[in-house]
């Protein structure tokens, strides 16, 4: 029985023999792999690009102080994109299962319709959820819009859950008794993580504070926003930087909501103001993209 | 000479199983329209999740040769034109005839047109045919020129396109057209060769089941003798996501059993796809079926992977229930202040306070009230937030649960009874009131800030929350008027009035013109509206019912055209003796005899018949002496006022008309 590193690695090259980059996760919080620049921002122009990564992806509404065998506040998720997506994906991704030690004879897989939304981010795609024996293990999704822009090149993006995934191959009740290695499980490596981020989403996390660095890392990215319309050089201009502004609003907006302190009213409101930074910086960094092309033809 | 066989299949990626239904019908008629023309006809549409198959018949090879008529200058035109025309055409002078059409004289050539090959037209017509499926939301995938690209539910990966023997050629999408199908995903090849007699056999063996009826067939003998709970909806799911479905029966801890059935069945059914298993009582057993898309589990490890997954699912709603005990409903009222009901109609605690006191002013008692003011709360509850789709269920289950009365909990529980035409009524009359108050309330607010549904567009469902009071109001047990529900606004009054018809035509199906006529004699108690309908409808068929409508109408209009628009007294002195008294006469008598049953009444004035008919055959209403003329006038009038209180017998549509 494969362990918890042991499936991930498999898994990370499997697809690194077809041409992926194995990027490592990101270092800014996110709620999900697909918030990462190397998904959000790569499928915007037309250039093909092949890349997977594991992500640890921060949900603060869905931790469970470690109680709860399914529920996490971070799970992780392995994020794949493969831009354009080939035709034979759905084979390819089968024989991701396979590879990881799934005998398909002997499971049953369906794909269900599940089409990924985003309002955040100003995205969706069409796609499915794989599920194996019932289980939901993987989103699979061909984008066809983000940041508000009909994407050139249609990526399919594949995002295995992990945890899932290993406690089927594992057949483990609960998250926490996959073995991550012979020696330590699940919960020896995380379990303290859950418990003590539980209490500081849903009990400690200062509301004002919050709302303040809410506004702030706002404040910088819209700055920026502007600021690059009026920049001279327009090649060197930190799009990267400004991006991350959003990411960080968007955590702080996951964290408000966890708290409570978003009212459903609220909500839309603040949602909409994430919207508008990361649509923003999308367009920006599409246009900064094409002009690069541009002079390089 | 016996046409041609075709079969077209349209190979996908996995189409959601709702879809597939309309987009076949679809594709079958389009081909069928193709064929028409070449003799031929759609004679089988098939359905899997991964393709849509089409079979075709009697196809000749090619399209019948025909004549055809090219008309060129009048024949009035100069030589030269003639000429000219005739050159063009490549035909001598001599050879163009002069046809008479509607718009005169033309030199005309009559050419003989060679029928196109059936292969050919096809060829040329189907890409356009199979990209112009309507489907509910589509996508374009990858293309040199996404601009370019079809939109189709999923990727098309590949086309089988055969016309007898031979290859229809046609490219969608880089995707060629050929006698190569696929199997199942797991079970069969990748690549399989067919020809159009064999690709259903084929498919079998390369573990593919075509027809959906042959799908249905298998998970219904594989449920076999379990006891399941009837789900038609979840067996189309299930044949419509399979391609070679075959059933598997699990089991749960029976501690489970101590959480709500609602919860259980919804985590079964809408999660997980699985039919729930009944005991002979009709209570849930500790048991599931669960359909899989391959042809077994020897060594049950679906079975068992499905049960892991239903434990944890039951596990997170056991955790929901625990922490939801936590705060009472009660207590939880107030953070209804917290949830937005409409950003202009204010939040769930402002909408609780309307609903309470309009709950009230409807007659409900202490029970009723406290159900209205309880009923949102489950929205601030994490089993709802998990489980949308049981609020109100919840909030009930809570309620009993944390020892309200029945009265409170089960009306709490059928607040959003009925949700449809077929959905069950509330169980009592509090549930009537506090599911009445909830939809008048939405209604009422919302037509109050223009919120009123146009065409398609009815974001808020109103129209099926008016259809909910509507079935109330006739089925259940409250007797309210309309007036009380309404209030004084004309627009929501005319929404109901569609709704009331729509309710008692297409739900109840009655005649249009009965409803009419019913509806035109006033329609302030929808439950009295079902009374006089359903006598209408009863005597309608009786010999006199017809020729009086008739006569009523032709009373109507002759009030109409004598500016006739009220009553006054009959001076019976002023009647002529005959016909005109012995109408009087037998007004008098019918009158006396009107009933509180409805029925009975309206055959009574059914025997009005032949009075009113020798009445018409022999008096002139319009006679010189005024005073006689008036009285002639108001005897009509008051006949047909005193006579329409239960129908409106004009609005009857007649064979006579």
């Amino acid at each position: 029985m494969d362990t918890y590193q042991q499936t991930i690695f498999k898994l990370k090259s499997y697809w690194a023999e077809r041409g992926c980059v194995i990027q490592e996760p990101y270092d800014v919080e996110v709620g999900a792999g697909t918030m990462c620049p190397e998904t959000f921002l790569r499928v915007l122009d037309a250039k093909p690009y092949r890349v997977a990564y594991v992500q640890p992806s921060r949900r603060p509404a869905d931790g469970r102080y470690g109680e709860n065998p399914n529920r996490l506040y971070k799970h992780s998720q392995l994020q794949v994109i493969l831009k354009p997506s080939p035709d034979d994906i759905l084979e390819q991704y089968l024989a991701s299962l396979e590879a990881i030690g799934i005998d398909l004879s002997k499971h049953d897989i369906k794909f269900e319709e599940d089409n990924w939304e985003s309002p955040t981010l100003g995205a969706w795609g069409i796609g499915w959820q794989v599920m194996l024996d019932g289980l939901e293990i993987t989103q699979f999704t061909y984008f066809q819009q983000c940041g508000g822009v009909d994407l050139e090149l249609v990526p399919a993006e594949i995002t295995y859950g992990l945890e899932r995934l290993a406690a089927f191959l594992q057949n483990r009740e609960s998250v926490y008794d996959i073995r991550w290695t012979p020696e330590f499980s699940y919960a020896d490596v995380r379990l303290a993580e859950e418990r003590q981020f539980s209490v500081y989403n849903f009990e400690m996390a200062d509301i004002g504070t919050l709302w303040q660095l809410f506004e702030l890392h706002e404040k910088e990215c819209s700055r920026l926003l502007e600021a690059y319309k009026k920049y001279p050089d327009r090649q060197r201009f930190p799009l990267l930087p400004t991006y991350d502004q959003v990411l960080k609003c968007s955590n702080l907006f996951n964290l408000l909501d966890a708290r409570g302190a978003i009212s459903v009213t609220e909500r839309v409101g603040v949602i909409g103001r994430v919207r508008k930074l990361a649509v923003g910086t999308a367009q920006a960094w599409l246009h900064q993209q094409t002009a690069a092309n541009g002079e390089a033809a | 000479m016996p046409g041609l066989p075709f079969l077209l299949e349209v190979g996908s990626e996995e189409i959601p199983d709702w879809m597939i239904g309309p987009a076949l019908e679809h594709l079958s008629a389009e081909v069928n329209k193709l064929l028409a023309p070449l003799g031929g006809r759609v004679s089988r549409a098939e359905a899997t999740p991964r393709r849509l198959a089409i079979f075709g018949a009697d196809v000749m090879p090619r399209q019948a040769d025909s004549e055809e008529i090219v008309s060129g200058p009048p024949k009035a035109a100069p030589a030269g034109a003639v000429q000219g025309f005739a050159r063009k055409m490549g035909v001598a002078v001599e050879a163009l005839e002069v046809v008479a059409t509607a718009k005169g004289e033309y030199y005309s050539v009559r050419r003989q047109v060679t029928g196109a090959a059936a292969g050919e037209m096809l060829a040329a017509a189907l890409p356009g045919v199979i990209t112009g499926i309507p489907w509910p939301k589509t996508m374009y995938w990858n293309m040199a020129d996404r601009r370019k690209s079809p939109r189709f539910i999923r990727p098309i990966r590949w086309l089988v396109a055969l016309l007898g023997d031979e290859v229809v050629p046609f490219e969608i999408a880089g995707v060629r057209a050929g006698d190569v199908t696929r199997g199942h995903r797991v079970m069969g090849r990748a690549a399989v060769a067919v020809t159009i007699g064999d690709y259903e056999e084929r498919l079998r063996e390369n573990g593919v089941v075509l027809a959906a009826a042959d799908r249905e067939r298998r998970i219904v003998a594989g449920i076999g003798g379990t006891r399941v709970k009837k789900d038609a909806a979840l067996l189309h799911t299930l044949t419509h996501i399979t391609e070679f479905p075959a059933t598997i029966t699990g089991e749960f801890d029976r501690a489970y059993l101590a959480l709500p059935e609602e919860v259980l069945v919804t985590v079964m059914r809408h999660h997980q796809k699985y039919f729930a298993v009944e005991n002979e009582d009709g209570s849930l057993a500790p048991a599931f079926v669960a359909v899989m898309n391959t042809a077994g589990d020897p060594e049950g490890l679906v079975r068992h992977g499905n049960e892991r997954v239903l434990r944890a699912r039951f596990n997170d709603a056991r955790f929901f229930w625990e922490v939801d005990q936590k705060r009472p409903l009660g207590d939880r009222v107030e953070d209804l202040r917290n949830v937005t009901f409409q950003a202009k109609l204010g939040s769930y605690y402002a909408k609780t306070e309307r609903n309470v006191a309009l709950v009230r002013e409807l007659g409900g008692d202490e029970n009723a009230q406290r159900a209205a003011l309880l009923a949102k709360t489950d929205l601030t509850c994490e089993m709802v937030k998990e489980f949308t789709e049981l609020q109100g269920q919840v909030g009930g289950r809570y309620a009993a649960a944390q020892g309200e009365p029945e009265a409170v909990w089960r009306a709490i529980y059928d607040q959003y009874r009925p949700a449809s035409m077929e959905d069950a009524m509330p169980a009592t009359v509090e549930g009537e009131l506090v599911s009445l108050a909830d939809r008048v309330d939405t209604l009422r607010g919302c037509f109050g800030i223009g919120l009123i549904p146009t065409g398609s567009k009815d974001p808020f469902a109103l129209r099926r929350a008016a259809q909910g009071v509507v079935r109330i109001l006739v089925e259940g047990s409250v007797d309210l008027g309309m007036e009380a529900l309404t209030g004084g606004d004309d627009a929501l009054r005319e929404f109901f009035l569609d709704r009331v018809r729509y309710y008692f035509r297409d739900v109840r199906g009655y005649p249009y013109d009965e409803v009419n006529a019913v509806l035109g004699a006033g329609w302030s108690n929808l439950k009295d509206v079902g009374h006089r309908l359903a006598a209408l409808h009863a005597v309608r068929a009786g010999e006199n019912f017809e020729p009086l409508a008739v006569s009523f109408k032709r009373i109507k209009n002759m009030l109409k055209q004598a500016g006739v628009s009220e009553g006054g007294v009959i001076e019976e002195g002023l009647l002529e003796a005959g016909p005109e008294a012995e109408l009087h006469g037998a007004y008098v008598r019918v009158k006396g005899r009107l009933s509180a049953s409805y029925t009975d009444s309206l055959g009574e004035i059914a025997t009005l018949r032949p009075a009113v008919d020798l009445f018409f055959d022999k008096v002139r209403v319009d006679t010189k002496d005024e005073a006689v003329r008036r009285n002639r006038l108001t005897l009509l009038f008051v006949l047909l006022t005193e006579f329409s209180a239960i129908a409106d017998f004009s609005e009857i549509v007649t064979q006579q008309q």
